[in-house]
Formats: C-alpha cells, sequence, structure tokens
C-alpha cells in the first residue's frame, strides 16, 4: 500500500514539473493560436544554457543553479521577444503551415547545435546535493526535496500566471488580442508588440522550467521532442486557457505515467499518451476549458 | 444588341504536359532497365529516394492540398514495414505480394485513428498525429515477438536469391513512386480533387456548396495513410531490417517536410523537384552530420518565410510552366472578324 502512495505522489510531483513545462506552451495558445514545435527543445536549450552559466559564474553548488536562472530569466525574455516580433509573427495566419514549420526547423537546428557544442552525452545541472535530499513524510514514506519544491514553484507559477492574465493591464491586451484582434488594434494595442510580450513571458517559464528539469535529472540535446509532447498533453488534458487547467493536466498525466511505469517500466510514457488520446475521445475541450 | 454565342472550350492539357509526359515515359523506361546494367548502389539509393517521393507525395497531399499539417505520419510508414515483417516472417507470404497488402492493411488502421486525430486542428492536429505515432513506437517496442525495441530482420526473403531481390524491390520502387504521382494527379482533376481544392480555401464556403467536407477530408487522410504504409513496406523491403526507433521516427517527416517546402507545397512537380535537391543535398554535405542537419533546417525556415512557394513553385508562376495541371482553362476562340 505504501508503495502505491509512493507512486501517485512521486506522479504529482513528476506532474509539477510537466504543468511548469505546459504553461509557456499554453500561454502562447492561448494569445496566439500558434503551435511552437519547438517547445520542448527550448527548455532543453535553457537547461543548457543554465548549465553554462552555472559553470561561469562559479559561485558554491548551493547557490549556482539558482542564480543561473536568475541571469537566465532576462536572456530567456529577450530571446522569446525577438523570436515572436521578428520572426514568428511572419508567420501567423489563417493557415498553420507556416508557423508549423518555422518552428519544426527551429527545433532541428536546436537540437544539432546542442549536439555539436555539448555532444550527445547527457548532462546535469549540479546543485550541492538539493537533488538527492529528501523530506520525510510518515514512517517509510520520504519525498524528494527538489521535486517538492518544484512542484511548489509550479502551483506558484499557475497562480500567478492566471493573476496575471486575469487582473493586470497585459493581461487584458493577451485576452483582447486573442479574442479579437483587429478590434484589439482599434483600442490602441499593437499585436505584434502583445504577442511578442506573451512569447516572451512564455519564455521566461521555458527558463525557469528547463534549469528545473536540468537540477533534477540528466539532459541531452534530443531530449525535446518528448518534453514538447508532454507539454501538449498537459495543456489538451487540462482544458485551453486556463492555467490551473493547465496544472491539473500536468498532474494527471504525472500520476499516469507513475502508475504505468510501475506496472512495467516499458508502459510508462505509451500509458500518458494513451490517457490524453482518451480524453480527446471522450472529453476533447479539456477538464476545464475557458477559451476555444 | 444581340451577342454572338463565344466559341469556348475547356483545355485540360497544358503544352508542358504533353512535352513533359512523353519525356517522364522515356525517363521511366529508362530507369526500369537499371537491373540489367547499373551498379546496386545506384539502386539502392534510388529505392531510398523512391520511398521518400512517395512519402513527400502523401504529406503533400495531405497537408498542401488537404490543409492537415501532420507531424505523424511516421506512423504509418512504420505500420506498412511491420506489417510487411509480420506477414512474411510469421504469415509466408511472399514479401513483394505483401508489399500492397500492407498498404492497405496500414490504411485500415488510419480509419479507426482518423476518429482522435479528427478532434484536433489546425497546430494541434500536427502535434497530435505525432502523438499517435509515439503510441505506435511505444507499442510495437514492447512486442518481444517482432524484437521489442531493437527490432528484427526480414528473414522471408533468405530463400530468393540476390539478383532477383534487388532487381525485384527496385521495380516494385519504381511502379509505386510513379503510380503514387498518376494517383494523386488523377485524384486532384477528379471531382473530389475539386472538391478537396475547395475546401482547402474555404471550409464553410465549399460545405455550403454541397461538398461533404467531413468525408472528402477521410479520404484524404486515408489514401496518405496507404501511401506512407506503401513508402514503409517498401522502405524496409530494400533494408532488410526494421526497428522501432527507425521505423517511426519522426525524422522521416522531418525530411519530407524539407523536400515538399523546398520543392514547392501544392504542386504536384515540387515533391518530385524536392526529392532531387534532397537526394544531391544527402549526397555532398551529409558527410557534415549536424552542421548539415542544421543548414537543412535553416534552409527550411527561409524558404518557408521568404519563398513560400518554394523552388517549383517559383518556376511555374515565372515561366507559367506547369506539367501536372489540375486546373481547368476556359480557351475563348475569337469570334471571325466581319
Amino acid at each position: 500500500m505504501t508503495g502505491w502512495i509512493d507512486t501517485i505522489v512521486q506522479g504529482v510531483l513528476l506532474g509539477g514539473l510537466y504543468a511548469l513545462f505546459a504553461m509557456g506552451q499554453s500561454l502562447i495558445f492561448g494569445v496566439m493560436r500558434l503551435t511552437n514545435t519547438a517547445h520542448g527543445d527550448f527548455i532543453i536549450l535553457a537547461a543548457f544554457g543554465a548549465f553554462s552559466l552555472v559553470l561561469a559564474i562559479g559561485l558554491p553548488p548551493a547557490a549556482a543553479p539558482w542564480a543561473a536562472m536568475g541571469a537566465l530569466l532576462p536572456i530567456a525574455f529577450g530571446v522569446g521577444y525577438g523570436l515572436q516580433r521578428f520572426v514568428l509573427n511572419g508567420t501567423l495566419g489563417k493557415d498553420p503551415l507556416p508557423s508549423l514549420v518555422v518552428t519544426f526547423g527551429l527545433a532541428i537546428v536546436i537540437q544539432n547545435v546542442l549536439q555539436e557544442v555539448y555532444s550527445a552525452d547527457p548532462r546535469s545541472i549540479e546543485s550541492g546535493g538539493l537533488n538527492i535530499a529528501s523530506v520525510p513524510i510518515g514512517a517509510d514514506l520520504a519525498v524528494g526535496t527538489l521535486p517538492l519544491l518544484i512542484f511548489g514553484i509550479a502551483v506558484a507559477m499557475a497562480v500567478a500566471m492566471q493573476w496575471l492574465f486575469d487582473r493586470t493591464a497585459i493581461g487584458r491586451a493577451f485576452r483582447a488580442v486573442s479574442d479579437d484582434r483587429d478590434a484589439a488594434e482599434l483600442m490602441g494595442l499593437d499585436h505584434r508588440h502583445v504577442y511578442a510580450l506573451a512569447t516572451g513571458i512564455a519564455f521566461v517559464l521555458v527558463a525557469i522550467a528547463g534549469t528545473l528539469h536540468g537540477m533534477k535529472t540528466t539532459v541531452s540535446p534530443a531530449d525535446g521532442p518528448a518534453l514538447l509532447l508532454y507539454a501538449f498533453e498537459a495543456v489538451i488534458i487540462g482544458g485551453m486557457g486556463s492555467f490551473y487547467g493547465t496544472l491539473a493536466g500536468g498532474i494527471i498525466l504525472g500520476v499516469t505515467q507513475a502508475i504505468g511505469f510501475r506496472i512495467d517500466p516499458g508502459w510508462g510514457i505509451w500509458a500518458g499518451h494513451v490517457v490524453f488520446l482518451a480524453m480527446l475521445l471522450f472529453r476533447p475541450s479539456g477538464l476545464f476549458p475557458k477559451t476555444r | 444588341m444581340s451577342t454572338a454565342p463565344i466559341a469556348f472550350e475547356v483545355s485540360r492539357a497544358t503544352r508542358a504536359s504533353r512535352i513533359g509526359g512523353a519525356a517522364a515515359v522515356v525517363f521511366v523506361a529508362f530507369l526500369a532497365s537499371f537491373p540489367w546494367w547499373a551498379d546496386h548502389g545506384w539502386m539502392r539509393e534510388f529505392n531510398e529516394m523512391a520511398c521518400y517521393l512517395i512519402f513527400a507525395m502523401m504529406w503533400n497531399l495531405l497537408a498542401g492540398y488537404g490543409g492537415m499539417v501532420s507531424i505523424g505520419q511516421q506512423a504509418y510508414l512504420g505500420l506498412g514495414g511491420y506489417a510487411l515483417l509480420v506477414m512474411g516472417n510469421f504469415g509466408g507470404v511472399n514479401p513483394f505480394v505483401a508489399v500492397p497488402i500492407a498498404a492497405v492493411l496500414t490504411m485500415l488502421v488510419a480509419l479507426p485513428v482518423s476518429k482522435i486525430a479528427f478532434r484536433l486542428q489546425g497546430g494541434y492536429f500536427a502535434i497530435g498525429t505525432w502523438v499517435i505515432a509515439e503510441v505506435f513506437r511505444l507499442s510495437i517496442a514492447n512486442v518481444s515477438a517482432v524484437g521489442g525495441g531493437s527490432g528484427t530482420s526480414l528473414t522471408a526473403l533468405r530463400g530468393i536469391e540476390k539478383a532477383t531481390r534487388v532487381s525485384v524491390t527496385f521495380w516494385l520502387c519504381l511502379v509505386a513512386a510513379v503510380a503514387s504521382v498518376a494517383l494523386v494527379y488523377w485524384f486532384l482533376r477528379s471531382r473530389q480533387g475539386l472538391a478537396l481544392l475547395a475546401i482547402r480555401d474555404s471550409e464553410i464556403a465549399s460545405e455550403s456548396q454541397g461538398v461533404n467536407v467531413r468525408a472528402t477530408k477521410l479520404g484524404v487522410y486515408l489514401v496518405a495513410a496507404f501511401g506512407a504504409g506503401l513508402a514503409g513496406a517498401l522502405y524496409f523491403l530494400g533494408n532488410l531490417r526494421i526497428s522501432p526507433d527507425a521505423a517511426f521516427t519522426v525524422n522521416w517527416t522531418a525530411f519530407t517536410i524539407f523536400i515538399v517546402m523546398i520543392g514547392g507545397i501544392g504542386t504536384i512537380e515540387g515533391p518530385i523537384v524536392g526529392v532531387v535537391l534532397f537526394w544531391l543535398l544527402n549526397k555532398y554535405f551529409s558527410e557534415y552530420g549536424t552542421w548539415y542537419l542544421v543548414g537543412l533546417g535553416l534552409l527550411a525556415i527561409v524558404v518557408t518565410i521568404r519563398f513560400p512557394r518554394g523552388l517549383w513553385g517559383y518556376v511555374a508562376h515565372r515561366f507559367d510552366l506547369n506539367f501536372f495541371p489540375v486546373q481547368r482553362r476556359l480557351v475563348l476562340h475569337e469570334p471571325p472578324k466581319d
């Protein structure tokens, strides 16, 4: 019995990480209906960026990853803003093909440049023992400190993003261009700038997710597509346009994978995919849909 | 005032299509003579590119004409390969005979799968189909009878002499490649093809004109699955070895997107031009490994943004050249002057 409780708890915590992967994508989906097929590769790029920054900063290992994450956030925002403003804005339209092909091309470029720079070896960000520390709960159950921390950050980010979306001026701009771009333009919003802001913020989330992912486990240049699929599944399971939904979607995916892995290691990822497909069949709008 | 009826005819052929058709017949006949004199290496190369051509023709039909941008067509390519393997190794079916059967079986699998895939549209459809392909890969990687994750060999070909095997595989690839081009061409010239083009331009407008949007899209999806299964069966017939990672890799679709975008999406000539270009690039630059792939990715990005019509689209537009005309042109005959 403890074994199963352990599995569920691990799954929930894993789901927190998946939710962090997904929130950036959820924001981009929600604001401009853009499918960024390089999303997972940008998470991996962020992880490698943090890895290099940790080496460059030279702080003690307990502090270095957090300093690296802090340094990465403005860079990520700039990259996201620039990418949207100067590349992706030009691919948006009724036809999804250009944006899909361009982001897919970016994915291939990122994967292969990372492979060239860092080789195919898996790397991990040194965090001074945080990745193996644990917190005991109950008699014979303990959870990892870092996964717990990641889950806490995921919840905080979901709350923060939902607040940003619902209660702030920039969130109002996001909702306005999402609902009716032309009407928003008439009200004085520059949709190119608003889109670029959305991608910039999404990339901040990507940088947080990537650094934490690199601290928790090993990353290698070819990992991106798998993360893209998890993120996508979490968004669709949770329902479009709600960050709490995305958090719930990530947790459902994490728990499903954990249960699958426990039954048979070969079927863990498979179980997650199948639950997603079943969701499409029986509840295609997701659990907590807000927008269409 | 009365107007004399203007004489007209609806022309479907162009001068280029007549000359091109004749040239194509000569070229295919030349290719068909390969097994009597050409190097085995050439035939292997041709087989591989023929598989890419078939796969790309089908992706072009699906994405370029049908507006369904899939990143998961490798699902059907892999299934075609595994269907061939199972029929040959366990069913005792002659592997050459099994090729078309594998394609039909793949199409049958696509029918229920479409129920799930069609829940999604646009970009979501693209990634959803990718998830479906991953489900097939992971499922087959867990079946130990077909070698699990490490794959297995096509032992059914054991009793067949090498020269016969190489020649028959080559001819099958050639026939399948020509047939896939002909199939897409014929389909686009048919009533259903016209309906498909109308759907691409506006789903709502075509529906209001009586086009059955769902049935037309399903038809295209099934034909594309058939073609992908055919390409997969042929590829692994020539390769003799299959593994889930090789059969269901997203690279199939990645290279195909490159081929179709560079060649010119939404044209029949495009994938053909794209495959020839891809073959040349592969031949001369693939030794650069990762940088070669970086180059392909960048090229796809630049072409999509700057030259969305692709190479053939540019030529066709600039010189009004059309080897596979699918449109109907109204030719007016000038009334005789008094």
